[in-house]
C-alpha cells in the first residue's frame, strides 16, 4: 500500500485540516506517514499545497514529485489545473468547481487559461468535479469544503467508514462533529 | 504513545523532555511553532516573545548562566540580529544547557533570503546538529541540551522549512525535571573581556577539537552518559554510515538525505546529523569504501568545500546541483540520470499572496500609491503592497530597515518631501526605535509612518509588546508608541485610523511637506485578530464604472462583465470601498443595498 495525495487550493481555504485528517487515518492504521505543507506568506490568498505520503513502509522525502501523485484534491479548478503536472499515469482527480481569480488576472494582466477542463479530462483517470462548497454549505457550513472532498476521495483511500468517523470525531471541535460527518456523507454520495 | 507532530512541534517537545525551564524567541517564519507549542504548556517552562532575537538570546544565556535549560528559536535572519551575544557566548560556554535554534528557508518562500546559517555556527565555533525528520527534530534536541552541558558550549540546532513544516510520526517521551544548578560566581567565565575572552577562545577551540574526536560514538535517543553497550543497543548514530553500492557514496545531511533515499535507493550514504565541526576522520573512511563520492546539500557548498580542503577527493557537488533553493528527489534522480515520468507542462497564471479583505494596511497603501509616495518600506505583511495593483514600495531591506533607508535617502537628496518610512508595529520595536532615535539626533524631516495593527500579523499572530497580551495570551502591559515616539524627541506625532482615506491623505501631505521629523501611527487591529461585520457590500448602479475600487488590490472586488463586482463570500464587510468610491456607488447590504439597483 502506497498513496501520494497532494491537496491544493487557495489560502484560507481549510486545506490544512484535510491533511490533519488523513495523516491522523494513517496513524490509526500502523501505516507511516509525512506531511509538509506551506505557512507564512503564502497563506495569504496565494497558492497553497500541502503533500501527504502514505505508505506500509517508510516514507523518506515527504514531498510528491512530478508525476507521482496517485490522487489529487484541488479545492479551486485554477488549482487543480497548476499541479497537473504531479498527477501519476491512472491518476484520480477530486475538484471542487469554485473557481477564485487570482489578482494578475483580474487587473488583466494575464489571461485565464482557456483549457483547463480540457487537460483536466485528458490527464485524469477518475475525475470527479462538483460544487463541494454548495454541498459544505448544506451540511451547515461554508467552511466544510474540506470534508465534502475527503468524502468523495475516501472511494480511492484505504481506509473504512468507521475509521473515518472515528479520526472526525477526535481532530474536530465536539461542537462541529455532527456537521462535518454530514459533509462526508454528502461528499461520499457525489 | 505516537502522535502526528510538525517538525516544529517535534523540536518543542524535545526541549519539554529536555527539561527546558526558559525559552525567549521572536518569531519568524518557518521558526515561529516550536515557541507557540512551548507556551502552550505549563507553568514548568517559562516562555515568552522578546522584541527582537538579540534579546531572546541575552535572555537565554542569562537562564543558563543561572543554572537553568535555557533556549532560543528564530528564523535564519534573526540569528544575524542575534549574533552578537551568540558570537561571544560561543567563547564562554554554559551552566544549564543552553540551544540556539534557527530555521533557514531554502527557497524563500517567507524570506527576504536563502542564507545558510551553518556558517554561524562555524564562524561562532559551536556544533551545529542538523535533523532530518520529526523523529530526529525530537531526539537531537534532547541530544543538543546533553551535548550543551557535557562540552559547556551553546549548540546550535539548524533547521529549514522542509525539516520544520513537515509532519511525521513521533512517539512522546516524560519530561526530565531537572533542578536549577545553584550560581557560582565566576567572572573569568562570563565576563567577556580582553583578557579573559583569549583565554575562553582556546578553550572554545579545545572543545571543539574533543567534539569532533567523540563524534564517532555518540548515539542519539538515550542520553549521553549512556553507557557505550547501552547506547549501542537503544540509541542510533548521530552520524550514520548505511552502505550499499559502493559506487555511489553520498555524503549529505538533513532534509536532502530524505531527497537522496527516495532518488537512489541503492547508494551508500554517510548521514550526517552533526554538520560542525565535521567528523573529518568518518568522511574520509567513508570515502575510501566507496568508487566516487557526492556531497548533496542544499544552500552553500559548506560541507563540500571542508572535504575537499581536507585532501578527500570529491567527484561531484556544487558543480552537479544548485546553490539556490530547494533540492527535490527528481532534481537528484536527474543528477544521476535516472529516468523522471514525463508529465504535462502546464501554463497557469501565478497567485501571489494579498493583504487580506479588511486588512487594515490596505487604506494606507492605497493613498500612498495615489499620491506616489517614495515608500521604503519592512518586513511583514504589508511588504505585499509592492505588488499590483498598489505597487506602494520601493524597498524593503530587514527588519526596521526602512527607517534608516529613509534618513539616508533624504540625505542623500537632500529632500523629504513625498517621502516616507513604513513598518509594522512588532518590527518598529524590534528595530525600529533605534533608527528612530538616530533621525531625531541627526535632524532628519522625513515622515515615519506606523502601521499598529496590535499584533505580528505575518508570522501567525504572535503577541508582541504592543499587544496588551503575553505569549501565553495573558494580560501584559501594553507598550504606548505615541509616547515612545514623543519622548524620543519626535515633536510631530499623530495617531489616525487608516480607513480614514481622506484625512490620512491630508495627513500624509502636510507632513511630507513639512521640514520637521513627523510619526504617523495608523491604528486599526489586524482583520484577523477582530470580529468583521461579515455583511458583504454590493455594487449599485450608480457605478460609473471609474474602477477607484480595484485600486484597493481587494480579494473580494473582482471584474465581471467588464465592470467591478463584489464576491459576496469573500467580502468581509470591512467598507474601505465604499470611501474610495468617488460616486458613492458601493452600499452594504446590511443597509437594503442590492447589487445592481439604486439603493432605497
Amino acid at each position: 500500500m502506497e498513496k501520494n495525495i497532494l491537496i491544493v487550493g487557495v489560502g484560507g481555504q481549510g486545506t490544512l485540516l484535510a491533511s490533519v485528517l488523513l495523516g491522523n487515518l494513517a496513524l490509526q492504521k500502523g501505516y507511516d506517514v509525512k506531511l509538509s505543507e506551506v505557512h507564512g506568506m503564502s497563506q495569504r490568498g496565494g497558492d497553497v499545497v500541502t503533500h501527504v505520503k502514505i505508505k506500509d513502509g517508510v516514507v523518506a522525502s515527504p514531498l510528491i514529485e512530478k508525476g507521482e501523485a496517485d490522487i489529487i484534491i484541488a479545492f479551486e479548478k485554477l488549482e487543480a489545473y497548476r499541479w497537473l503536472p504531479y498527477l501519476k499515469k491512472g491518476g484520480a482527480m477530486y475538484v471542487n468547481t469554485q473557481q477564485i481569480m487570482p489578482m494578475p488576472v483580474v487587473l488583466g494582466q494575464v489571461e485565464y487559461p482557456a483549457d483547463i477542463d480540457e487537460a483536466i479530462a485528458d490527464e485524469a483517470a477518475t475525475l470527479v468535479e462538483f460544487d463541494a462548497l454548495a454541498l459544505a454549505e448544506e451540511a451547515g457550513s461554508n467552511k466544510a469544503v474540506n470534508v465534502v472532498l475527503l468524502g468523495a476521495a475516501s472511494k480511492v483511500l484505504p481506509f473504512t467508514e468507521e475509521e473515518w468517523m472515528e479520526v472526525i470525531e477526535k481532530n474536530v471541535k465536539p461542537k462541529f462533529v455532527e456537521l462535518n460527518k454530514e459533509a462526508f456523507a454528502k461528499g461520499q454520495a457525489v | 504513545m505516537k502522535k502526528i507532530m510538525l517538525g516544529n512541534e517535534a523540536f518543542a517537545r524535545g526541549a519539554w523532555e529536555a527539561g527546558v525551564r526558559v525559552v525567549s524567541s521572536y518569531p519568524g517564519t518557518p521558526s515561529t511553532e516550536v515557541t507557540e507549542t512551548l507556551a502552550k504548556c505549563g507553568d514548568e517552562v517559562h516562555v515568552e516573545w522578546a522584541p527582537n532575537e538579540k534579546v531572546g538570546v541575552e535572555v537565554a544565556v542569562g537562564a543558563s548562566i543561572g543554572g537553568a535549560r535555557a533556549l532560543s528559536c528564530m528564523k535564519h535572519v534573526g540569528l544575524n540580529v542575534a549574533a552578537d551575544p551568540f558570537f561571544t557566548a560561543a567563547y564562554n560556554g554554559v551552566t544549564g544547557g543552553l540551544v540556539v535554534l534557527v530555521a533557514d528557508d531554502n527557497g524563500c518562500h517567507s524570506s527576504q533570503n536563502e542564507q545558510d546559517s551553518r556558517y554561524h555556527g562555524r564562524g561562532a565555533g559551536v556544533p551545529v546538529l542538523e535533523p532530518a525528520d520529526p523523529t530526529e527534530c525530537k531526539d537531537y534536541m534532547k541530544l543538543a541540551f546533553d551535548m550543551s552541558e557535557k562540552y559547556d558550549t551553546v549548540v546550535l540546532m539548524r533547521s529549514n522549512t522542509r525539516i520544520s513544516h513537515s509532519r511525521g510520526i513521533v512517539e512522546e517521551g516524560e519530561r526530565e525535571e531537572r533542578d536549577v544548578i545553584p550560581y557560582e560566581k565566576n567572572f573569568r567565565k562570563y565576563v567577556a573581556m580582553p583578557a579573559m575572552a583569549r583565554v575562553n577562545h582556546v578553550k572554545q577551540e579545545q572543545r571543539l577539537a574533543q567534539i569532533a574526536a567523540d563524534a564517532h560514538s555518540i548515539m542519539v535517543g538515550v542520553p549521553l552518559d549512556t553507557d557505550e553497550l547501552a547506547a549501542a543497543v537503544e540509541g542510533y548514530p548521530l552520524n550514520k554510515e548505511e552502505m550499499n553500492d559502493p559506487e555511489i557514496g553520498i555524503v549529505t545531511s538533513g532534509i536532502c538525505y530524505q531527497y537522496v533515499k527516495e532518488a537512489l535507493p541503492n547508494a551508500s550514504v554517510l548521514k550526517l546529523g552533526l554538520v560542525n565541526p565535521l567528523p573529518l576522520q568518518d568522511i574520509a573512511a567513508f570515502a575510501a569504501k566507496v568508487d566516487k563520492l557526492y556531497v548533496i546539500e542544499e544552500g552553500n557548498p559548506f560541507l563540500e568545500e571542508q572535504i575537499r580542503a581536507a585532501g578527500i577527493p570529491v567527484h561531484g557537488g556544487k558543480d552537479m546541483f544548485t546553490i539556490q533553493g530547494e533540492y527535490s528527489a527528481n532534481m537528484i534522480r536527474k543528477g544521476f540520470g535516472v529516468e523522471v515520468p514525463e508529465t504535462k507542462e502546464v501554463n497557469a497564471p501565478g497567485r501571489p499572496p494579498l493583504l487580506c479583505a479588511g486588512c487594515p494596511h490596505k487604506g494606507l497603501f492605497y493613498v500612498l500609491s495615489k499620491l506616489k509616495t517614495t515608500v521604503m518600506g519592512d518586513i511583514g505583511c504589508y511588504t505585499l503592497a509592492a505588488l499590483a495593483p498598489t505597487n506602494a514600495i520601493d524597498s524593503c531591506l530587514c527588519m526596521g530597515g526602512s527607517i534608516g533607508m529613509e534618513h539616508g535617502f533624504e540625505k542623500a537628496t537632500g529632500d523629504s518631501k513625498n517621502l516616507v518610512a513604513v513598518l509594522g508595529d512588532s518590527t518598529f520595536i524590534h528595530s525600529g526605535i533605534t533608527g528612530l532615535v538616530n533621525m531625531v539626533y541627526n535632524e532628519a524631516k522625513g515622515t515615519v509612518i506606523i502601521l499598529d495593527n496590535r499584533i505580528t500579523g505575518m508570522t501567525g499572530h504572535q503577541q508582541n509588546p504592543a499587544s496588551g497580551k503575553n505569549a501565553r495570551g495573558e494580560p501584559a502591559p501594553a507598550l504606548d508608541i505615541y509616547t515612545l515616539c514623543r519622548a524620543i524627541g519626535v515633536r510631530n506625532v499623530f495617531e489616525i485610523d487608516p480607513f480614514e482615506v481622506k484625512e490620512l491623505e491630508k495627513l500624509i501631505k502636510e507632513e511630507t511637506e513639512r521640514d520637521e521629523l513627523s510619526v504617523i501611527i495608523t491604528k486599526r487591529p489586524c482583520a484577523m485578530i477582530v470580529k468583521q461585520t461579515n455583511v458583504p457590500n454590493v455594487i449599485t448602479d450608480r457605478c460609473k464604472n471609474c474602477r477607484q475600487c480595484m485600486k484597493v488590490g481587494c480579494p473580494a472586488i473582482a471584474m465581471k462583465d467588464g465592470k467591478p463586482f463584489i464576491l459576496r463570500e469573500s467580502c468581509v464587510g470591512c467598507g474601505l470601498c465604499t470611501r474610495v468610491c468617488p460616486f458613492d456607488a458601493i452600499e452594504s447590504t446590511a443597509r437594503g443595498g442590492e447589487e445592481g439597483k439604486e439603493a432605497k
